[in-house]
């Protein structure tokens, strides 16, 4: 398949903006221009991209609502500032890129950033136009030293040639950005999290709806995009969203990228279409698993763990298999993995990155904490496996956010598969 | 002199955002940047400044990992113990970063030269063992890669 997302990885200064004009960047912009905002939305959904940050929510739908809000129809009205701010532009809607990749096992965005950072730039520009807005952000994880480097470069660059800014290519449509850093916080990539946090307030997610979209950063109507999703959107603009349909699996087209780790002998992320297997994935390009295959998780720790490598890793297969594409970070696990071990490692990232707003994510992940812990050390209480499975049902059920909802989903399905290791390790 | 440095550092942040508390996590990331932590000065210019209660500026700072009012090691070592690296040994490199720097997890060293701190996934999950010191990173660690960089950092 021929790369679109990936396919100025490793040349020389492909973060350049001359390279990336050489490439043929930002005629997808101009094209865009020239279009109705509407169109460029109907292009984006003919195209049938779904969000790459593990929501798989429609792009152009998203986008479409937001642009239908009026001024007038505002969920709620905001002050005016008195002051109004230097740098940009207290629009009445917002674009914002979630650059907080934090999924352990997930390192995608890193290497789009890095390696391609005018690609999400004239992205957001073009998304900017759509959904009728002159200001976007980007919020990229504060320990992302290197890749907010480049996206500082690549910034002051396309300003310097009028792709962002007053006026862009005289079409009359103008649009800035600004960066904005994240401080070590997972939640934060959480998108109702994300706008607290840009809003000076400690990340904690709110209940929704009402939506980003319809109501985000400072009150306006405000899309949220991932990394890779956006830089789905030039190529669209470019062929069409016809042609983008059309690419690899028809149930999710488009490419995907996959970051894959853990026990497999070459680690990275590999540009593919969905519709390979999870054994494919790993022999194919991985190299094959460091010893022998146990099990994997398909989109980091909050996917549950799968065993059967024919699994095709698309959307829907991978969900009807009992887990969750999300990301698309592949961690793989050998035979010599303790499952419990796993678990335990899980929980305790997640009882360290919850927000501790609701009490059942707080309590929660702690507890499953000290039950694990139990197992760890062969002194599990037998009633403890099943509590555990049940406290994994009320979590879904109840917590406010994905972090509390999927935080069990590693345990539980780790006692599904292999309950004979929780069993080995009761308390004599 | 290190205030000289936050001032003029948060004070440029105010000036790109506004004094309005959406420039709250800017400033503070500038002022933990310029002095290696967040100074109560700070604090109090921020709450005359952007009009936000110290009680939250408090809040914010104890939430983010990377905020801190304790003073920080001139190295700051951050250890990813997530999945990826779990699964590659990133206990056993605890062990000999802990051996090498003389601090524990959590801990800063009395004179002040390095902080270890475990963390969650930095994204390097291609090359975990992972680690970062400071802006730097360090990945495919093995105790003999881990010696090599403490016994240039030491001198």
């Amino acid at each position: 398949m021929e790369k679109l997302l990936t396919r100025n990885v490793g040349k020389a200064d492909s973060a350049d903006i001359e390279v990336y004009l050489a490439g043929g960047g930002y005629q997808a912009l101009k094209k865009a221009l020239g279009m109705k905002s509407g169109d460029v939305i109907e292009e984006v959904k003919k195209s049938r991209l779904v969000g790459r940050g593990g929501a798989v929510f429609p792009t152009g739908l998203k986008w479409e609502l937001t642009r239908k809000i009026s001024t007038e129809q505002r969920v709620s009205p905001w002050m005016p500032r008195e002051e109004p701010p230097s740098g940009w532009r207290a629009a009445s809607k917002f674009i914002v890129c979630n650059a907080d990749e934090g999924e352990p096992g997930t390192f995608k965005d890193r290497i789009l950033l890095l390696n391609d950072p005018h690609m999400l730039l004239e992205a957001l520009a073009i998304a900017g136009y759509a959904i009728g807005t002159t200001q976007g952000f980007i919020y990229i994880r504060g320990e992302y030293y290197r890749e907010i480097e480049a996206l500082e470069k690549a910034l002051k660059q396309a300003k310097a040639k009028g792709y962002l800014g007053n006026n862009i290519l005289g079409s009359g449509f103008s649009f800035d950005l600004m960066l904005y850093r994240g401080a070590g916080s997972y939640v934060c990539g959480e998108e109702t999290a994300l706008i607290e946090s840009m809003e000076g307030n400690r990340g904690c997610p709110d209940c929704r709806p009402p939506f980003p979209a319809q109501r985000g950063f400072m009150g306006r109507p405000t899309v949220i995009n991932n990394v890779e999703t956006l830089c789905n959107i030039p190529s669209i603009m470019v062929n069409g969203g016809e042609w983008y349909s059309r690419i690899g699996s028809p149930d999710s087209p488009g490419p995907k990228l996959f970051c894959l780790s853990g026990h497999v002998n070459k680690p990275g992320v590999y540009e593919l279409p969905m519709n390979i297997t999870l054994g494919e994935l790993i022999q194919n390009y991985g190299g094959g698993v460091k010893g022998e295959f146990k099990a994997a998780l398909p989109g980091g720790v909050s996917s549950s763990l799968l065993t059967d490598l024919k699994v095709k890793l698309d959307y829907k297969s991978v969900a009807k298999a009992g887990s969750m594409l999300g990301s698309g970070a592949v961690i793989v696990l050998n035979k010599d993995t303790s499952i419990i071990d796993v678990a335990k490692n899980t929980i305790d990232f997640f009882t360290g990155e919850s927000c501790a707003k609701c009490s059942v994510c707080r309590e929660g992940t702690r507890r499953a904490g000290e039950m694990l812990a139990r197992f760890a050390n062969s002194g599990g209480r037998a009633k403890d496996i099943d509590l555990l499975l049940e406290l994994g049902e009320v979590m879904y059920d109840t917590a406010c956010c994905g972090l509390g909802q999927a935080s069990m989903n590693v345990t539980t399905s780790a006692i599904k598969l292999f309950r004979g290791e929780f069993e080995q390790r009761l308390a004599k | 002199m290190s205030k000289a440095l936050w001032r003029a550092k948060v004070d440029e942040v105010i000036k790109q955002w506004g004094k309005v508390r959406e420039a709250l996590l800017p400033c503070l990331e500038a002022a933990q940047e310029a002095s290696g932590y967040v100074p109560q000065e700070a604090i109090s210019y921020l709450r005359e400044n952007l009009d936000v209660p110290a009680v939250d500026i408090y809040g914010v700072i104890t939430f983010y990992g990377m905020l801190t009012t304790e003073e920080q090691g001139k190295y700051v070592i951050r250890l990813c113990d997530s999945l990826p690296c779990h699964l590659n040994d990133s206990d056993g490199m605890l062990a000999v970063v802990e051996r090498e720097s003389g601090v524990k997890a959590g801990e800063t060293s009395p004179d002040k030269k390095f902080t270890l701190e475990v963390v969650p996934c930095l994204g390097l999950c291609d090359k975990a063992p992972a680690m970062m010191i400071n802006d730097k990173i360090y990945g495919n660690l093995t105790e003999g890669a881990v010696k090599q960089i403490f016994s240039k950092l030491k001198k």
